[in-house]
């Protein structure tokens, strides 16, 4: 019987979307030998929601409150999961920026291997079988990883599914650790727009742009979503410093798989594609009917982006004002 | 940078991988599970660029020190090793064996070079960009105890104290710590240069050190590695702005992502 431990993240008292996705994968690690799934959340606060994590799956949730836990405190949770590390076959977390800078702390904690941003689990005996995408998703790895593991699930892949579990509330001491890194702080973006990341639909620019200034043209078409779309660009344009790196989408910038992603005076680079090729759909603008782009997209418009993406965010937000 | 001034000077570790050239297009070999290296050109990885151009300003801002580049890996790493010297490290250090699947083996070979190194800082990349496992740096913090920051994008030193940002979703965290600390650098955290002609020849001469090292056991093996699914072929739906109607009908009726 393999009982598995996630451990969520919140951020001023509330859980991160995509934290709770990895109940979902333990879930199923756990369900093939009757095993358990503990949820732990640390916090300075009460957390909100995390009554109902019953029905998303955790039979039992672990609370740690201290003011220590105020900000991501990664030397505080590596401590308290090593103290109960005995007790589980496995440790999850979401692949988000700060499960990414966690998971690998654990698992040397732990003495456990890593999987990190996994896009599927499988229990295979006392083992688990892990997907990957590797060169930014040029390519999918399949390892088996043995002993204690820590897997860091990509959020999204196991979308959180109801079920009927207890979600019985326990609270945990406060371990002892001492404090190397101190987290001050968190400066949000000035700009109120959604996460590359975490958007739904993303508005891609390239060179064909042509000026820095242009990147309105596509903040213009973003804002047409009403706040579920974020501005990504190619290498190209965050080399020239058109924009700031964050914005990157490809092999050196983020992988991404939104819903609906627009390629807007994007070539379509190998290392462009690799980021954003699991996106569910592709819509290409580009004036080069000839451009790689064009090879991916589900739906393509030949012609001059200045003409056709103000036309196309007026269309959005009639569609959306229906 | 008042500390590395009081210490007269400054040791920092920037551990390298050699990867192939992110324009390459990825094959899988006959073995199925590992890349098909003929024809790829193999490069820095470009995030150990970051590392190594902070560590190189670092150095540069104390006035003295040694910046160590570190390899792990067959005598192919020697050429990359030699480009770190190039772009202009002052030593390299060759910790000559085959990498784990487990990033953790690989961790403990670099920890254990980097507790006999006196070293003030060590700076990896955030990734590397063939296996994306982002793991061996704080992997090497954690096993040695040091304060870790992942993808970190700006870096200052005063007093001894590092203070970092690092981007997380939805804004950039702040977070401080006293050295010896271990880094991973993201892009933005500058802007690395380029090795020049003198570089180059200079490189040549620099101390390269083999020291023959074994990863221990795996906990982790690669089953296969397989290439994705190819997506199924679009269709252009027209021309110019006239084709915008056309787009939405199939965005919202077909995909139905609208």
């Amino acid at each position: 019987m393999s009982s598995i431990l996630v451990v969520l993240e919140q951020r001023d008292g509330a859980l991160r979307k995509g934290a709770v996705d990895a109940i979902a994968a333990a879930r199923l690690i756990a369900d093939a030998s009757g095993g358990q799934v503990d949820a732990l959340v640390a916090s300075d606060r009460a957390v909100s929601g995390v009554d109902g994590l019953g029905t998303m799956g955790a039979d039992r949730v672990l609370s740690v409150t201290d003011a220590a836990f105020a900000h991501y405190n990664p030397d505080g949770i590596v401590a308290t999961v090593t103290d109960i590390a005995g007790q589980y076959s496995a440790v999850l977390v979401a692949a988000t920026a700060t499960g990414k800078d966690l998971a690998p702390r654990l698992a040397a904690s732990i003495g456990g291997p890593c999987g990190m941003d996994v896009t599927a689990v499988e229990p295979t005996g006392d083992k688990i079988t892990v997907t990957r995408p590797i060169y930014a998703g040029k390519a999918l790895q399949v390892l088996e990883l043995s002993g204690t593991p820590v897997i860091a699930v990509r959020p999204g892949t196991y979308p959180a599914a109801a079920a009927g579990k207890a979600g019985a509330q326990e609270a945990l001491a406060a371990p002892t650790f001492t404090r190397r890194l101190e987290v001050t702080g968190i400066r949000t973006s000035a700009k109120a727009s959604v996460d590359v990341a975490e958007a739904r639909v993303i508005v891609a620019g390239g060179r064909g742009l042509g000026d820095p200034k242009h990147f309105a043209v596509l903040e213009d078409l973003a804002a047409a979503f009403g706040g579920e779309a974020a501005v990504g660009a190619s290498r190209a344009v965050v080399d020239a410093g058109w924009i700031e790196h964050g914005a990157q989408v490809g092999q050196t910038g983020k992988t991404v798989a939104p819903e609906l992603y627009f390629a807007i005076g994007v070539s379509g680079a190998i290392q462009h594609l690799a980021g954003m090729r699991t996106s569910k759909v592709i819509v290409a603008i580009n004036r080069d009917k000839d451009a790689p782009i064009f090879k991916v997209a589900d739906y393509g418009i030949v012609g001059d982006l200045f003409e056709v993406v103000p036309a196309l965010a007026e269309a959005v937000r009639k569609a959306k004002a229906h | 940078m008042d500390n590395f001034k009081r210490n007269k000077s400054v040791k920092i570790c920037i551990p390298i991988r050699r990867v192939p050239d992110t324009t390459a297009k990825v094959t899988i070999a006959a073995d199925g599970s590992s890349v098909n290296e003929t024809g790829i050109k193999f490069v820095l990885n470009p995030y150990d660029e970051f590392a190594l151009e902070a560590g190189l300003a670092l150095r540069e801002g104390a006035g003295a020190g040694e910046v160590v580049a570190v390899a792990f890996g067959p005598d192919s790493v020697q050429e990359t090793l030699r480009t770190a010297l190039a772009m202009g490290a002052d030593s390299a250090v060759h910790l000559q064996g085959k990498p784990s699947a487990d990033g953790l083996a690989n961790a403990r070979v670099l920890a254990e070079h980097v507790k006999g190194g006196g070293y003030d800082l060590v700076l990896f990349g955030k990734l590397a960009v063939d296996d994306y496992n982002q793991q061996t740096g704080p992997m090497t913090a954690e096993l040695l105890g040091l304060p870790c920051a992942t993808a970190i994008s700006s870096l200052s030193v005063t007093g001894g104290v590092a203070t970092v940002e690092r981007e997380v979703e939805g804004g950039v965290e702040t977070a401080t710590c006293s050295l010896p600390a271990v880094f991973t650098c993201d892009k933005g955290l500058n802007t690395p240069r380029l090795p020049s002609l003198k570089g180059i020849m200079a490189a040549k001469k620099k101390p390269l050190e083999v020291v023959p090292v074994s990863a221990g056991e795996a906990m982790a093996r690669v089953v296969s590695l397989s290439l994705p699914p190819e997506r199924a072929a679009g269709v252009i739906v027209g021309e110019g702005a006239a084709a915008v109607p056309a787009l939405m009908e199939a965005l919202i009726s077909k995909a139905k992502v609208l």
